[in-house]
């Protein structure tokens, strides 16, 4: 069947299975290979997307269900060349060690950020108990959350493309 | 001492204070911005993709395979049996440490005639596309006749047990044993107190949120097979797959390890599915690449753990340890995996004596097969068995004498002043004060005062406990020499390549190969501190064996101390060969050559120097140049430790139980870890909160379950609980330095010191806190249905006040 999405800014029109997941379209069809998958039932997060603005995990999802949507993944969240200040909250703060999971934790903590963007350290790991870190013990998970938050109240403008529905 | 919240990141720091600076990682840019390139990511022209058909039984014999329907399915291509791969001459994977009279079933690639667990792969479907592959795999027809199976290793030694194995009578694998067995014998007997407990460590399952994947591809101009594959030693698994498993010529084999999603041990061996997509990538002349999902992972990774273990502690009046004995029954599973025979034996039986002066100890191991996955080294990999038992047993002691906790540990402690310290378990542990860093993690705890808060707590119903570990770890395996006398069959150095380029920049080719522990920065900060060159200047190549001479890759906390000293080692052959060009340039005699802040300069004349780039550029021009002098300026070394290093830690553990639901909640967790001299606190501090979450972990949730038919029945995320952010408090570190002489950088090792302090110190918190209600000890893991029968049963045991 036919598809069509706009991606990171950039509109694809595609022809695919029906049941194929999104996060396999992402990754084979458009070689974003950033979005990763950890597990097939939708537990681990490592694949976790915005869709219209909101954190989706693609493993959970047909690529079909995102027809006609806007979509971001971890490689369209920096803009004009400069780091989201997520991406740099988990550069600063240790935020990461494998790096696998952690295209889909940013998603997910940008989704918190959006709704709460000054979140206690309970409601930080509250927000990302649904995407599995199996090498920081979250620690610095959570710091790095913490840096971008404290960033982006400063300059509270946010990055245009992220913020888009 | 600074704790972690005090640390300064920076991106590049002077050369001079960059070696234990917190230099942020330079790896990072890539994986924050999804540019990581992971195994499923490398996408070769043409490829096929595979998918395994797998046992759903845990012992049967296979009466056929039929794969006719499957190669019916629109884009398959091929679909391969075990009898295919026998006819084309693909081997069992081989087992790469042998202990004495080991007996040795073959792993096969793939099962033909029985399989032996669930989830062992019998037949692959390739296709164009994994969707097609998994609907050919899902037609493939097998006809299995049920055999009885056995998942408990006790009840596999027993009289009458399923039979795994022909040449491994009664399912055993081997009976091994250390110590001084009469002198511990006759202790036990004169001991004022002998403790005894059965003590179970529960299996586990890694889960590193990557799962494994490997993309072959056979160049039939060339003979030649590159094979992209998730493993920490990329060396080893070209030197297992191509002499023992596939036969191809080990030079015409490349094994590539790019970014690796995490590992913790379940990355080091060698499995049948990526000998498998090898031989169909040569049999079909495509790429064939596998990615596992989430059950396959659950199912085929090598678990960890598993042991029963029966222990006995003797200690005189004053509560010294005089005497330990432990006889441990460790699961194997069903098939010997790559380094199966050493995680519980010479890895958890010389690790007894823990921090303790124990005169006597005694250890026998029965190697054991059952119906299950094998098992094999999983982060900590025997350490954590033995901390276990070391710090269960010294907390039943301090029980069983009315003693404080805090006060065994301190009258048992090894002094300062007696290292090298000699075990009766054949270990010599280098250097340590485990009493300083026991006080300094009493001192972040404030004892006294949670004691206080403790009984406050009481009198409202509501039940707080404090545990402790006092524990250490065997790392930087190993000395070649020591381990081919223990049974290894490879050499346990490391090697490393410093290639420095015309312009003065440097590549260095490592063999061990991150996953995750961030070498890109650490190994980096190594070399800019030793030539006093900036960051930038220095690359990391690794996992790669087209461009590395050899590895012998990352795990048991080696990297720094054997891959990073081979680093250091071979800096310093380019700082020799710098010198002779340096003194011909600069007409003074090399021995008058100094090195320092990135210069070659005459010795008391600062002014006649030449720059390390100098230097560099003259060595490839040669124009000016010593007689007899190659040119070039690229040095390798092969670094053989003298030792096993010894780094240390003192753990507490604050928990609360809700004795109505039996939950536990850790409220404070306190890590005070030595691992010698730290090369990047922030990575240290990074491997410890990991480590201390995957232990916290097995003490109260992570549980391999299998059923009487040897069926896991934990084989998902949502049967198998992984940590999640809100199950875990925010870890309170810091460290003290205790430099090891064992290695030119003076550092021990960091991966798994927190896996191996937390599990024993969050189960003596919470039998603290359960101590009141009447319970003593509980097997691992702790979970709510555990402590809360526990609680029930010891309340019904109680005179009541009405009786």
């Amino acid at each position: 069947m036919k598809i069509q999405m706009k991606v990171n800014g950039a509109d694809h029109v595609s022809e695919v299975e029906p049941r194929l997941l999104l996060v396999h379209y992402l990754r084979d069809v458009l070689n974003l290979t950033g979005t990763h998958v950890g597990c097939d039932t939708s537990q681990c997060g490592a694949c976790t997307v915005l869709v219209d603005g909101r954190s989706v995990k693609a493993c959970t999802m047909f690529a079909a269900q995102a027809d006609g949507a806007e979509i971001t993944t971890i490689e369209g969240l920096a803009s004009d060349g400069k780091l989201h200040p997520l991406q740099e909250g988990f550069w600063e703060r240790h935020g990461l060690q494998c790096g696998f999971c952690t295209p889909g934790m940013i998603m997910a903590a940008w989704q918190l950020l959006e709704r709460n963007p000054r979140p206690s350290e309970e409601e930080i790991r509250f927000a990302l108990e649904g995407n599995y870190c199996r090498c920081t013990g979250y620690h610095n998970i959570v710091r790095a959350v913490q840096f971008a938050s404290a960033k982006m109240a400063a300059a509270p403008a946010r990055p245009a493309r992220a913020a888009a529905r | 001492m600074a704790t972690d919240t005090d640390l300064q990141t920076s991106a590049a720091p002077d050369p001079a204070h960059i070696f234990g600076a917190a230099v942020k990682r330079r790896e990072d840019p890539r994986f924050i911005t999804g540019t990581g390139r992971y195994t499923d990511d490398i996408h070769l022209p043409g490829t096929l993709h595979a998918s395994f058909v797998r046992s759903p039984h845990a012992h049967a014999a296979i009466r056929s395979v039929d794969v006719a329907a499957a190669r019916q399915v629109p884009g398959v291509v091929a679909a391969f049996t075990g009898r295919d791969l026998a006819a084309a001459g693909v081997n069992p994977l081989p087992c790469g440490w042998l202990v004495p009279d080991l007996k040795i079933p073959g792993y096969p690639v793939l099962a033909a005639g029985r399989v032996h667990f669930v989830g062992q792969p019998v037949a692959f479907v390739v296709a164009e596309s994994a969707y097609a592959a998994r609907d050919g795999a899902d037609l493939v027809e097998v006809d299995y006749e049920v055999l009885p199976a056995v998942a408990n290793a006790e009840r596999a030694l027993e009289p009458g047990a399923p039979q795994l194995h022909d040449n491994a009578p009664g399912n055993v694998a081997f009976r091994w044993a250390l110590g001084n067995q009469a002198e511990t014998d006759a202790a036990l007997k004169g001991a004022a107190k002998v403790v005894r407990q059965r003590l179970v460590n529960q299996r586990l399952i890694p889960n590193a949120i990557e799962p494994r994947a490997s993309a072959a591809s056979w160049n039939p101009f060339t003979s030649e097979l590159t094979l992209y594959v998730t493993s920490q030693n990329p060396h080893v698994h070209r030197l297992l797959m191509a002499a023992f498993v596939l036969g191809i010529p080990e030079h015409k084999m490349r094994v590539v390890s790019p970014d690796v999603g995490g590992a913790f041990g379940s990355k080091i061996f060698v499995y049948p599915e990526e000998c498998a997509v090898s031989f169909a990538s040569r049999a079909l002349g495509r790429p064939v690449k596998w990615v596992a999902e989430r059950r396959e992972s659950f199912l085929t990774d090598a678990h960890g753990r598993d042991h029963a273990t029966e222990a006995e502690l003797g200690l005189d009046a004053g509560g010294k340890m005089v005497a330990l004995r432990v006889k441990t029954v460790a699961n194997l599973g069903a098939f010997l995996s790559t380094f199966a025979p050493l995680i519980p034996t010479y890895l958890y039986g010389t690790m007894l004596s823990g921090v303790y002066e124990i005169p006597n100890i005694w250890c026998e191991v029965t190697g054991t097969f059952t119906n299950t996955t094998p098992v094999d080294a999983y982060r900590g990999a025997g350490r954590p068995e033995a901390a276990y038992l070391s710090e269960r047993m010294t907390d039943l002691g301090a029980r069983a004498l009315g003693m404080d906790p805090v006060e065994i540990r301190r009258r048992n402690f090894i002094a300062p002043s007696k290292f090298p310290y000699q075990t009766p378990v054949a270990f010599q542990y280098d250097s340590g004060n485990y009493a300083a860093a026991f006080e300094r993690a009493l001192e972040m705890l404030d004892y006294a005062k949670f004691r206080a808060e403790q009984t406050a707590a009481a009198k409202q119903g509501r039940w707080l406990g404090v545990g402790f570990a006092t524990f250490i770890e065997a790392t930087g395996p190993a000395p070649s020499r020591i381990a081919g006398a223990l049974g290894a069959q490879a050499g346990l150095w490391e090697s490393a390549t410093v290639r420095v380029h015309p312009t003065g920049k440097i590549s260095v080719m490592t063999g061990s190969h991150t996953h995750g522990q961030g070498h890109e920065t650490t190994f980096a900060q190594i070399v800019s501190s030793e030539l006093g060159v900036p960051l930038e200047d220095v690359d990391i190549v690794h996992g790669d064996t087209g461009a590395i001479p050899f590895g012998m890759g990352t795990y048991g906390s080696r990297s720094a101390a054997v891959g990073g000293s081979a680093v250091w080692t071979a800096v310093q052959k380019i700082k020799e060969k710098g010198k002779k060009i340096a003194a011909h340039l600069l007409e003074a005699a090399e021995a008058d050559i100094e090195y320092a802040g990135g210069k070659f300069a005459v010795k008391g004349s600062p002014d006649r120097a030449k720059t390390f780039g100098e230097v560099a550029l003259m060595a490839y021009l040669a124009h000016n140049y010593p007689d007899g002098l190659e040119p070039g300026l690229e040095m390798t070394a092969f670094f053989d430790p003298a030792n096993f290093v010894f780094p240390y830690g003192a753990h507490a553990c604050v928990v609360e139980v809700d004795a109505e639901t039996g939950r536990v909640k850790v409220l404070r967790y306190v890590a005070v870890d030595d691992v010698g001299r730290a090369v990047n606190p922030m990575i240290v501090d990074g491997q410890l909160h990991g480590g201390i979450a995957q232990g916290i972990a097995q003490a109260l949730w992570e549980h391999a379950a299998y059923d009487e038919n040897a069926q896991l029945v934990s084989g998902s995320f949502m049967d198998y609980s992984v940590p999640k952010a809100d199950d875990l408090p925010s870890f309170e570190t810091d460290r003290t330095e205790t430099p090891t002489p064992l290695n030119p950088l003076g550092v021990k090792g960091a991966g798994e010191m927190g896996t191996i302090g937390s599990t024993p110190a969050v189960v003596n918190a919470v039998m603290d806190a359960l101590a009141p209600l009447g319970v003593a000890h509980l097997d691992l893991p702790l979970t709510p249905d555990r402590i809360w029968r526990a609680i029930r049963d010891a309340a019904a045991r109680r005179p009541t006040a009405a009786d």
